[in-house]
């Protein structure tokens, strides 16, 4: 099999650059590990637009931050995927107002909005917002996103627009050749006359293939609590604390969906476990701590999920260029936070690279993401005419976030189809309401059963090794 | 729009009983039940212990559930509407829903009896430590998954939570070829039935910790092991004296919580004891014409109280919708020493019988149960032991009652 | 023998020892505690609930018509495991007959159509 260009990696990154490329005219093949796109960083972060005045001028940080921010009003229509330009605050106590102040002048370098207010002013904001807060860095144009919806539907759409892709199946050589490098996993050969390393946590494995030297990465696990959406209006804008060598600070934000989102910690990890994500005790009660100090009103109580991601980083700066060694290798190393923000100027800039490098043409227009019926957000006689034309939409399989047989089965033949539970439930939300599954799980297993006529022992969760239901009853009794 | 005179939500042993409550007073009623046949929850309790009391003879959950189910299906004055999922409620009775069958739904009803049952507390809700690996379930998916589905989670199984679903769950599981290694339960009691720690831990050797939890678990694809630890008297773990169990697959019978989301468009108050609404003796909540039952109303042990609790919310609420149910002056019970919760929490004044029910906060024995109006005994029961895993029941006359009662515990 | 009375919440540990031919319980905090003392002890048993499975799929759910020797439980199970059952069931038919030798049936407590 003979591609112009391989992907390796699919987060956000790397379903940005596929996305990109498909507006070109050129074979594209995305390779995958993992059971699906999403598995990684891309799929457990706080889902964050920032604004920009973060990341320190003249870095790449900077400049693909404030490029991407910009991408995502006219994005997110463009792959149905939601998204809220609630704005941020970084707040501060009377002693931080000269910190608030460096920020502003490193926005207003990087060309972003932003404004400091007084308390009065955050209180029309954020009513809730701590007592000892006195001043806050207000940046309108940030905004919360569903990253794994994000990547998921830049998946979509460069599948839509002719890429390839190709789940489970991990990288385990790559050998230069003429013209190219032939890369190898365990499941096919392939040669490809430019290869993009976007693999994240992952990124060190593939470079050393080819004796790429990496600078040093470094992984860090953020906690994070989702809560009920009867909570969403603790808070309205992304919350942020005075930032520190360790990042940005534990937040306190309203998601794209309609939760809120507490969190993350910052827990170095060795490069071994890097995709671990153990949730731990000490992490959840910095995470309180944190947002104790930012909104206290929130109700703990109210949890219907924690979790841990990882994110990885390498230095101060984006690695975002082409190989010394290799013409036609091009590497992305340490894309943590603004990752997502920048994943879509990324996407761009790489695509023109690589088009640049192999001479490729532009297509005239690329085929667009068709949006789906979404019950939950449907009006009365919407949902009489779709279920009258299809009766699967009147059967709701998961009560909590009301999604319909007819919106899991679509998202199973998506243009990159699903096979595991965890696939349907970022697509979909199928699982992630209050009950957390306990309706509908079951109900997903045996659709998906149904439809890949597989028997409902074989339905995973994710990964391979991860079936839901494995033995079927009496299985190995009749011998005890 | 559709019209009825009682629309019940929920078709399962409290939906049901309701539905046939309702008949009893001649009304038109309408059964919207999620599932594709009627009898909710117990269609998945394939072990016996009902109907004791209800039908003087102990049978399976799918047989008790036959029992109402044969009776709703034969009435042509009920409407059940299958796979039928509620969408909204208002206070004017309007409900909206879904099904494949009749598309978008809408009922305009004289009065509603919400009979939704419960759910399951999940791993996220008591923020579970560690990886996020298959092999977590809560008790009742790994109960439908084996009962209705006829498959098995895993084959070595710990279990969080010695309540009667743990409890049950791990007889199950030992039954179709598990090995269920321990049961550990964060209490320094169960709440579950004594029957059951007997018939299905004793039975089979399963070993039962109390004043233990799950701290964390470990897996990445598929759990792998949990840690448990002892707990002090205010219920933290004892880090120090964590132990690893090895296993692939970890239960969770950590608690039940009545589902009334719907009635978050609505006014209906709610009692923070019980996760349900607060209701007179009629079990009309707050608002007109809105009654609730069952396990959505505050969570049962035996579904023979469920049963009778359904009954007495679907004659009401059909004559709510005749416009024959009394209304008058009501007043409030409260719970205090020693009973956690009693309901109903509001009484009519007036004549005849009235079954209050109530838990209590710990194990108590010997002591007597008091209910008192103004300072005066109006009823006292002596008792043997009541435990927070028992419901318990007084009955009062209503006749004695001028004022706000309490209802509490002292020694014998 | 020890074991732990269920007439009751109360949950008596009942010790029951034979002697001269004469069972006798102790720790019963009432006669009831007393008479399932010696039936626990002379003839423990139990009702079985257990699936069936179909011949070609699906499992269906059955009880023993009547409580069996708890020693014979094991092999109940054992014969329940290997059953296929044919076609049909309704609640209340038998499914299988004489389950370990007790004399007592399985039968369906909830209608199967054979998937």
């Amino acid at each position: 099999m003979r591609y112009d260009i391989i992907v390796i990696g699919g987060g956000v990154v790397g379903t940005a650059i596929l996305r990109s490329l498909s507006a070109y005219r050129a074979k594209i093949l995305l390779l995958e590990k993992s059971s699906d796109v999403a598995t990684g960083a891309s799929r457990a972060n706080s889902g964050i637009v920032h604004a920009g005045y973060d990341a320190e001028s003249g870095t790449k940080k900077a400049y693909f931050n404030v490029k991407g921010a910009a991408l995502f009003p006219s994005l997110s229509e463009e792959l149905h995927i939601p998204y809220k330009q609630v704005g941020s605050l970084v707040v501060a106590r009377e002693d931080g107002l000269a910190a608030l102040r460096q920020l502003k002048e490193r926005g207003e370098k990087n060309g972003v909005k932003v404004e400091i207010l007084s308390r009065e002013e955050i209180l029309k904001l954020e009513p809730n917002i701590a007592p000892e807060i006195c001043y806050a860095l207000y940046a309108p144009e940030a905004g919360v996103v569903s990253p794994y919806k994000l990547t998921i539907a830049q998946a979509d759409h460069a599948v839509v627009n002719g890429a390839e892709i190709r789940l489970e199946e991990k990288v385990t050589a790559i050998v230069p050749q003429e013209g190219g490098f032939m890369v190898r996993t365990e499941q096919g050969s392939y040669f490809t006359r430019y290869l993009i390393n976007a693999a994240g946590a992952g990124a060190v494995e593939i470079n050393a293939m080819i004796g790429e030297e990496t600078p040093e990465l470094t992984h860090a696990v953020g906690d994070y609590y989702i809560l009920d959406n009867k909570e969403s209006g603790v808070v309205n804008t992304v919350v942020f604390p005075l930032p520190d060598e360790k990042g940005k600070g534990i937040l306190v934000a309203p998601t794209a969906d309609g939760n809120v989102i507490l969190g993350p910690t910052s827990r170095r990890v060795p490069h071994e476990e890097a995709e671990v994500n153990a949730v731990t005790a000490e992490g959840l009660a910095l995470v309180r701590e944190g947002v104790n100090r930012l909104i206290p009103k929130v109700n703990l109580k109210s949890v219907i999920r924690v979790y841990a991601g990882t994110r990885t980083a390498t230095g101060k700066d984006f690695v975002i260029r082409e190989s010394d060694l290799y013409k036609g290798y091009f590497m992305l190393l340490g894309i943590c936070s603004p990752g997502l923000t920048s994943a879509p100027a990324i996407g761009e800039y790489v695509a023109e690279q690589a088009a640049q490098a192999l001479s490729l043409g532009k297509k005239g227009k690329m085929l667009p993401l068709p949006e789906h019926f979404r019950l939950a957000t449907a009006e009365p006689l919407a949902i009489a005419t779709k279920i009258e034309e299809d009766r699967s939409f009147g059967r709701i399989v998961c009560r909590c976030e009301k999604v319909t047989e007819g919106e899991i089965l679509r998202a199973i033949h998506s243009p990159l189809p699903v096979r595991t539970v965890d696939g349907v439930k970022r697509r979909v939300r199928a699982g992630m309401g209050r009950c957390q599954g306990g309706f509908c799980r079951p109900r997903v297993m045996e659709i998906l059963s149904r439809e890949w006529g597989i028997p409902l022992s074989e339905v995973r969760l994710g990964e391979a090794g991860s079936e839901i239901a494995p033995y079927e009853v009496k299985d190995g009794y009749e011998t005890l | 729009m559709r019209h009825f005179d009682v629309a019940i939500i929920g078709g399962g042993p409290a939906g049901m009983a309701a539905a046939l409550g309702a008949r009893e007073e001649g009304a038109t009623v309408a059964i919207l039940e999620r599932d594709v046949r009627l009898g909710g929850i117990l269609n998945q309790c394939i072990h016996n212990g009902f109907g004791l009391h209800y039908f003087g003879e102990e049978l399976t959950g799918p047989e008790y559930a036959k029992r109402f189910r044969d009776k709703v299906l034969a009435d042509d004055q009920i409407t059940v509407f299958q796979e039928a999922m509620v969408l909204s409620l208002t206070e004017e009775k309007v409900i909206r829903a879904v099904s494949p069958t009749e598309g978008f739904i809408e009922i305009e009803a004289g009065s509603v009896c919400l009979a939704m049952g419960c759910r399951e507390r999940s791993a996220g809700a008591i923020a579970l430590l560690g990886t996020r690996p298959a092999g977590i379930y809560t008790a009742g998916m790994a109960q439908r998954l084996c009962n209705v589905d006829g498959y098995l989670v895993g084959k070595e199984v710990v279990i969080l939570g010695s309540g009667d679903i743990g409890l049950i769950m791990a007889r199950r599981m030992t039954s179709e070829g598990a090995k269920v290694k321990l049961v550990a339960e964060i209490m320094p009691f169960s709440s579950g039935l004594k029957r059951n720690i007997v018939q299905c831990l004793m039975d089979y050797d399963i070993p039962l910790r109390y004043s233990t939890t799950v701290t964390r678990v470990t897996g990445k694809e598929r759990l792998t092991g949990v840690y448990v630890a002892p707990v002090d008297d205010k219920m933290r773990p004892l880090l120090d004296k964590e132990e690893y169990i090895p296993c692939d697959t970890l239960l969770l019978s950590v608690g039940l919580i009545p589902e009334n989301d719907l009635l978050s468009g609505t006014r209906v108050e709610m009692s923070r004891l019980t996760s349900g609404a607060v209701v007179d003796e009629y079990r009309q909540t707050s608002v007109e014409g809105i009654f609730s039952a069952g396990n959505v109303l505050h969570v049962h042990d035996l579904v023979d109280n469920v049963s009778e609790e359904a009954m007495i919310a679907g004659r009401a609420a059909a004559m709510s919708a005749q416009g024959r149910l009394p209304k008058g002056e009501f007043v409030q019970v409260m719970p205090e020493k020693g009973v956690r919760y009693a309901l109903p929490q509001r009484i009519h004044k007036g004549e005849g019988k009235v079954k209050l029910y109530f838990r209590v906060d710990q194990v108590y024995r010997g002591r007597t149960v008091v209910v008192s109006c103004g300072g005066e005994i109006i009823r006292k029961k002596k008792t043997l032991v009541m435990a927070p895993g028992e419901m318990q029941s007084v009955e009062i006359d209503k006749s004695l009652v001028t004022g706000d009662l309490t209802i509490y515990t002292e020694e014998a | 023998m020890n074991t732990t009375c269920i007439m009751c919440p109360m949950g008596c540990p009942l010790t029951v020892e034979e002697r001269e031919g004469k069972i006798l319980v102790s720790g019963n905090g009432c006669p009831r505690g007393e008479k399932y003392g010696a039936a626990e002890y002379a003839r423990p048993e139990r009702v079985v609930t257990t699936l069936v499975k179909g011949e070609r799929g699906g499992v269906v759910s059955v009880k023993t018509d009547a409580p069996i020797p708890k020693s014979l439980i094991g092999e109940a199970l054992k014969e329940a495991a290997r059953f296929r059952l044919r076609g049909r069931v309704r609640t209340g038919e038998i499914v299988m007959e004489d389950v370990a030798g007790s004399g007592v049936n399985f039968v369906a407590t909830a209608d199967f159509d054979g998937r």
